[in-house]
């Protein structure tokens, strides 16, 4: 390789990171690395023994659990714990952790590799596919809340601007096909590259990876408009992330309840997203590392880096709760200060404050130990990080409205008192089901590691290195 | 039956003949059966014509260009309103009217008369409330007092803002309605609302096997139906009619006033007495619920001051109260 096109190169690189230009493709170093990085990742797409045991198993579990969302259908939502006092629980808390875990597509590929870190490249897919998952199940959550499931169509037919609920069918629906295209058009290389080297799987496997190949031949001008279209997207998906999360903020903040009421309800909702969307990239990143043994791809120094994100956005969202709490505990107006007690030192203060301490603040600070930020510890932290983000969406939604304005009064007391039921847990955990089986469709059926990208990054090297 | 042109006779064969006798006959059988059925039409008008002779009651009526006419009794049809003109005129509302209730605290016993006589004419279960009365107490060393708590009919309604799908919506009279042939039921509008006087219809409504062949009328909100919000209409169905809503007539203690701001007048719905908005406000000090959250409340209350009786703890309701002040 001569100078004058390492220049090029070179120059193009610094546009954007993520894709390169065409010259590089030539090499042999490059071929022989698509060889051994394609053998590596490519190992583990297969419909094998252990991929159909555990979507069987995840299938017995959903189907479990839809036979309780169609007892939901038929009875009405009585079947939750639901009523006229908190008459949102688990199912919005559920939409509001899922929406907000499948931001961290957009902190990763987006924030992070637009900006010029390098090492996000092997994750940004895992990073995606999260994002992918997430979204779409987090519109079909909302569906569950829905009292009349049936009349979806009407958001459509009769849908009025000025409510929130519309934005947030708008954004999230949009979201998540901006997240599938992150997801897809960086994979159109290695589809290419995948589809003469899977001897023995399906045929139809082969013939979908021919199709959404798209006819992929390595070509300059190939690269050129995947490079454009990969920028535009990008750039889009940030005002686009920032604003599923808005929105779904709004949901709580345009009301005039006490705990709701706040000023700050965007940032503090998008600022907790990136901590439990980290958290669930890390957990993605160790269970592929170990069960698709990708050691040599995603390595300690990946866990480093993602554990040194992980401080960054805990101690933003650490920020934003300091305001959120600190600032209403200061001058306690009666109606936030009846909310504020029940959090601090009322019947929920065990939650609250095990949220706060095991989730936020103590992760936070052992992460800053080189020691911690390693495969394992990081795991075990993140599996707490990531329940107690879904514990602190529950605190989010259902406290504030045990105390409405005006006293709630002769009704029974089951009605004022909001406890989930076990429907309502198993619709639920469908919704978690369904994920998972995303998650694992996206990475057992596609090379969940970037092939063409890995080569070339390290034919580059071997590059520098001569 | 017998229209059919003869045919010119020079075209006559065996077919036309054949045809033709079949022609014939069915001619036959069409003057015979005519014939039978002016017979019956001449019996059934005269019996019709004796009948009406002999019921000869009238009736005046308004007509639609304020004439007023006499009509038979006869002539007289059962009007059923379809759903289209319920759900139409249920969204426009009453024109030139502005709804407005006005609750005297002083006199409200918890007798609990307008949250029954609600929930009977609205086929509510006990604890369903489209008007619920509460126990308040606003400090420590202020009295207890009872205090009906209907839908305030905000003009600036927050559930109204954050409806999706137009389910709910402020009517030109000032009510705010809820259309459960629209709501989705996600519940939005129960989470704005500040007054909590919004319900959702968990399970099945209480008389939905009795109401299942009524149309749905929106402005009394039945039939229910399950998955959807049902909340307080000011008696929109009763206001069409020109009466007083059923909480209003309900109450046996006077507290309620019912009437049209533009009137500047309201009405008690026990004594019957009518006065004056303005006055009736401003010479007893009346106040709005919540009025810092803005939402301009259609619900008035007077303070509850000089009380000719002890308050007295709520009597054993069927369910245990909780308060959070």
């Amino acid at each position: 390789m001569n100078s004058g096109s390492r220049a090029k190169l070179n120059t193009k690189n610094n546009i954007i990171p993520d894709l390169m230009a065409g010259t590089i493709f030539k090499s042999e170093r490059y071929r022989q690395k698509v060889e051994s990085v394609s053998a590596d990742i490519l190992r583990n797409v297969s419909l094998n023994r252990g991929f159909l045991l555990w979507m069987g198993f995840l299938t017995a579990v959903l189907l479990a659990c839809l036979y309780a969302y169609t007892i939901q259908l038929r009875e009405g939502l009585g079947v939750t714990g639901l009523r006229d006092i908190t008459s949102w629980g688990v199912y919005i808390a559920n939409f509001v952790f899922f929406v907000a875990t499948s931001l961290v597509g957009m902190l990763i590929s987006c924030v992070l590799g637009l900006s010029g870190a390098k090492w996000v490249k092997p994750i940004a897919r895992i990073a995606e596919i999260i994002a992918v998952a997430f979204a779409a199940v987090a519109g079909l959550v909302i569906i569950s809340d829905m009292g009349r499931p049936d009349r979806l169509p009407y958001v459509f037919l009769f849908g009025r601007f000025q409510s929130p609920i519309l934005w947030d069918v708008t954004v999230v629906t949009t979201y998540f096909f901006v997240s599938l295209l992150l997801w897809f058009l960086p994979m159109i290389p290695d589809l290419a590259i995948a589809k003469d080297r899977l001897p023995g799987r399906p045929a139809f496997l082969v013939r979908a990876y021919e199709i959404l190949s798209v006819k992929w031949v390595d070509h300059e001008k190939q690269f050129e408009i995947l490079h454009k279209a990969m920028r535009i997207l990008l750039i889009l998906i940030i005002p686009l992330a920032f604003a599923i999360h808005t929105v779904t903020s709004w949901l709580f903040a345009v009301t005039p309840r006490p705990g709701w009421d706040s000023t700050i309800f965007g940032p503090y909702f998008i600022s907790g997203a990136f901590v439990s969307g980290t958290a669930a990239v890390v957990i993605a990143m160790y269970f592929f590392r170990v069960s698709y043994k990708l050691e040599k791809y995603i390595t300690d120094f990946h866990f480093d880096r993602i554990g040194r994100v992980l401080i960054l956005v805990s101690v933003l969202y650490f920020y934003f709760n300091l305001n959120e709490f600190l600032v209403p505990g200061y001058k306690l107006k009666t109606s936030d200060a009846i909310h504020l007690r029940e959090l601090f030192a009322g019947h929920h203060a065990f939650l609250f404050w095990g949220v706060q301490l095991l989730g936020l603040v103590i992760p936070a600070i052992l992460l800053l130990f080189r020691k911690i930020r390693k495969p394992l510890p990081m795991l075990v932290i993140s599996v707490v990080v990531l329940a107690a983000a879904w514990l602190k969406r529950y605190i989010i939604v259902v406290p504030p409205q045990a105390h409405p304005y005006l006293p709630a009064q002769n009704y029974p007391v089951e009605w004022i008192v909001y406890k989930p039921t076990l429907i309502e847990i198993a619709v639920s955990v469908a919704a978690i089901v369904l994920v998972l089986m995303i998650i694992t469709i996206l990475s057992k059926l596609f090379p969940v590691l970037p092939i063409q990208e890995i080569a070339e990054e390290e034919a580059l090297a071997k590059n520098e290195s001569v | 039956m017998s229209e059919k042109k003869k045919k010119p006779a020079e075209e006559k064969n065996l077919d036309e003949i054949l045809d033709t006798s079949r022609r014939d006959f069915l001619k036959k059988v069409g003057l015979v059966g005519s014939a039978a059925l002016t017979g019956a039409a001449a019996l059934y008008s005269g019996y019709r014509f004796e009948k009406e002779k002999h019921s000869g009651a009238t009736i005046k009526v308004l007509t639609e260009d304020n004439r007023l006419v006499e009509i038979p009794v006869e002539q007289v049809k059962d009007y059923k309103p379809g759903l289209k003109v319920y759900q139409t005129r249920g969204r426009e509302g009453i024109e030139g009217k502005r709804w407005v209730m006005v609750i005297d605290l002083s006199k409200c016993r918890n007798a609990r008369k307008c949250v029954e006589a609600c929930q009977d004419a609205h086929h509510l279960r006990p604890y369903e409330y489209h008007i619920n009365t509460l126990v308040m107490q606003e400090s420590k060393n202020t009295p207890r007092y009872f205090m009906p708590k209907p839908c305030q009919h905000c003009d600036n309604p927050p559930c109204v803002s954050v409806c999706p799908v137009d389910a709910t919506f402020k009517r030109q009279d000032g009510i705010v309605l809820i259309d459960n042939e629209r709501c989705i039921g996600c519940r939005f509008c129960m989470s704005a609302c500040p007054y909590s006087a919004r319900m959702f219809h968990w399970q099945e409504p209480l008389a939905v096997e009795g109401d299942k062949e009524r149309v749905y009328d929106i402005e009394l909100n039945v039939p229910h139906k399950k998955g959807t919000i049902s909340k307080c209409l000011f008696s929109a169905d009763r206001l069409r009619e020109g009466i007083m809503p059923y909480c209003v007539s309900a109450c046996p203690n006077g507290v309620f006033y019912f009437g049209d701001e533009n009137e500047d007048a309201v009405t008690n719905g026990t004594t019957k007495e009518t006065v004056r908005l303005s006055e009736l406000l401003e010479q007893n000090g009346a106040y709005r619920l919540l009025p810092e959250l803005g939402t301009k409340p259609r619900v008035y209350y007077l303070p509850p001051k000089n009380r000719i009786f002890e308050f007295r703890e709520p009597g054993e309701t069927e369910y245990k109260e909780q308060h959070n002040t």
